[in-house]
């Protein structure tokens, strides 16, 4: 092959190479419009009004009117939102790690070499299945203070048997942690368990012939292996539950006395925006609740290299 | 954990379970035998462990007072529509982000990631604007709108394509392939299994939303099943036996389908959850 050739083919390579790149712009972009399309119109344009919301006085009538930062005043000066902005905390910061730590025990329990064990998972893994609204209806139940399950059970191992779940106001946030708990631990527990089984067993064996016992395997293997997935699932729950809405609006009615005890921040935007319809106020809890998520993940993702191992 | 359990550390594991898993089954099993009792059987004390006679009216009971059938075509329709469209779009823009140079992919991506942190109560009032403007108040149309597209979903198929290697696409282009037949021939079908997660993460939390139901239609016939026992709930306040037979109406048809499809269940949580 000539060296004029070999230009002359080059030449053509590139130029078809460009109505490829033409090619692949166009179809790159018709695969995106619909999802960019929908996360516009869906996503960003509406962070933007609430945004925009928040500092409105917005009437039933959707006549707004810009009061500047008057919502967000008003939000620092309401009992409403300081004790809601602790029931959420209070339930994120207790709810996540318990269940994070059930949901790795059951996980490590369940990955014994041993037969039988797939049928404890369809179990724990149940309370996943039933919508919140569900779950909610049975632990309520479960939780009435006079015929609910609960306090015959307790009154039958000895105990005070007249614990009022549902309304005494000191109770009332740990009855909502609890239903938490129950209802996450079998997600969690699926996802740790992906985490388990991908830790190659060789590991163990060594272990094994090294002399270390199972504690010792799980201390020394097990969960530092296990820290990406971890980090994860504490990242992931602590989002969602700082969310929390079902379980609160259909454990507890809204006469309840106690509510303000329980209520949670998505659960004052609700009622704020859609019950007592004034919208500009609770867009501005709903950006406080954007705020706060942002602040925690972000805390999180700066001090993850003290605990998690990416590669050991 | 690999090596051979003794008899004894079995014998723990297994009672440990057994305790672990009588908590997480219980209120199951309450739920059930409560919706079989007569009103006086739940009130009285010491409780009834077993119903005398199993109440079945209590299922009649509940599935008249309510229009449970429209509850349950609400939440199918709203359940199909949103899988259908969140797999189709999220698999065609994850393919684009992963595999395909055009202008406008670092931002389309960071409209992606950023959508994944914030709160869907943001959207809510929005949403509701936009149904209320284009007459989707009380419409089923309305119940799916805001799931047609998902953030989520697009990241998570993105990460599936980005395991996959480049060559294959060079080399179909090689052979004569258009874009899309790349898309479409080569790549599409070894996402799948990430596709199939995505649906069933899709179904359950359509299954399981409650806020938004509840914001956008008033009437029973247009409600899903969630939003359906919460009214339930508000009309019939204690009378239990009734409340736990809907509970039952609306948790069976999701349990018997986790039975069949298990192991796509347990795959779809940890794949969308681990990877």
């Amino acid at each position: 092959m000539t060296e004029q050739s070999t230009t002359k083919k080059f030449k053509k390579n590139k130029k078809r190479k460009s109505a490829r790149q033409k090619d692949m712009i166009k179809w790159a972009w018709v695969l995106i419009a619909p999802t960019f399309i929908g996360l516009l119109v869906l996503n960003i344009i509406p962070v933007f009004i609430t945004g925009v919301m928040s500092f409105q006085s917005v009437s039933t009538f959707g006549e707004s009117l810009f009061i500047g930062f008057q919502n967000y005043i008003r939000l620092f000066q309401d009992i409403e939102f300081w004790s809601s902005l602790k029931n959420t905390l209070l339930y994120a910061f207790i709810q996540v790690p318990a269940t994070v730590v059930i949901a790795t025990i059951l996980a490590v329990l369940l990955n014994s070499k041993m037969e039988g064990l797939s049928f404890y998972r369809t179990l724990y893994f149940m309370p996943m299945l039933a919508a919140p609204a569900a779950v909610a209806m049975v632990w309520r139940w479960l939780f009435n203070s006079q015929f609910g399950l609960v306090n015959q059970i307790l009154q039958f191992f000895g105990m005070s048997g007249s614990i009022q779940w549902l309304s005494d106001p000191n109770v009332i946030i740990w009855s909502l942690i609890i239903v938490g708990i129950w209802s996450n631990i079998g997600y969690n527990m699926i996802l740790v368990l992906a985490g388990l089984q991908e830790i190659p067993k060789t590991y163990y064996e060594s272990a094994t012939l090294a002399g270390a016992n199972k504690f010792q395997q799980f201390f020394h293997i097990s969960l530092p292996l296990l820290t990406p997935q971890l980090f994860f699932v504490v990242v992931t729950s602590l989002i969602t539950s700082l969310q929390v809405f079902d379980l609160v609006y259909l454990m507890f009615s809204n006469t309840n006395p106690s509510l303000i005890n329980v209520q949670t921040l998505a659960y004052m935007f609700y009622n704020e925006s859609f019950v007592l319809g004034d919208q500009g106020y609770g867009a501005a809890i709903a950006i406080m609740l954007v705020i706060l998520i942002s602040i925690l993940t972000f805390i999180q993702l700066k001090f993850q290299d003290r605990w998690v191992h990416y590669d050991i | 954990m690999y090596n051979k359990l003794t008899k004894t550390q079995k014998t723990i594991i297994h009672i440990l379970l057994i305790a672990g898993s009588l908590i997480m089954v219980l209120p199951f099993v309450w739920m059930i035998l409560t919706a079989g009792k007569t009103i006086p059987e739940t009130t009285s004390i010491p409780p009834t462990l077993l119903p005398d006679s199993f109440q079945w009216e209590n299922f009649t009971r509940a599935w008249n007072v309510l229009p449970f059938l429209d509850f349950f075509k609400n939440t199918f329709l709203m359940i199909i529509v949103r899988v259908i469209t969140t797999t189709v779009f999220s698999t065609m823009a994850a393919f684009a982000l992963a595999k395909l140079e055009f202008p406008g992919k670092k931002l389309f991506f960071w409209m992606v990631l950023t959508q994944l942190m914030i709160p869907p109560q943001i959207y809510m009032t929005p949403h509701y604007l936009y149904a209320q403007n284009l007459g989707l108040l009380d419409t089923v149309a309305g119940l799916i709108m805001p799931g047609v597209v998902s953030a989520f979903g697009t990241f998570l198929l993105r990460q599936y394509y980005m395991q996959l290697p480049d060559e294959l696409m060079e080399a179909a282009i090689i052979d004569g392939a258009s874009i899309w037949q790349v898309f479409w021939k080569v790549y599409f079908p070894l996402a799948k299994s990430g596709i199939v997660a995505l649906g069933i993460f899709t179904a359950l939390n359509s299954y399981k939303s409650l806020m938004w139901p509840l914001v956008v239609n008033i009437s029973q016939e247009k409600l899903p099943l969630s939003a359906g026992l919460a009214l339930l709930q508000e009309s019939f306040l204690n009378d239990y036996p009734l409340l736990m037979a809907g509970t039952v109406i609306s948790v069976v048809p999701i349990i018997i389908l986790y039975i069949f499809f298990q192991r796509q269940f347990e795959e779809g949580i940890s794949t969308t959850g681990g990877k």
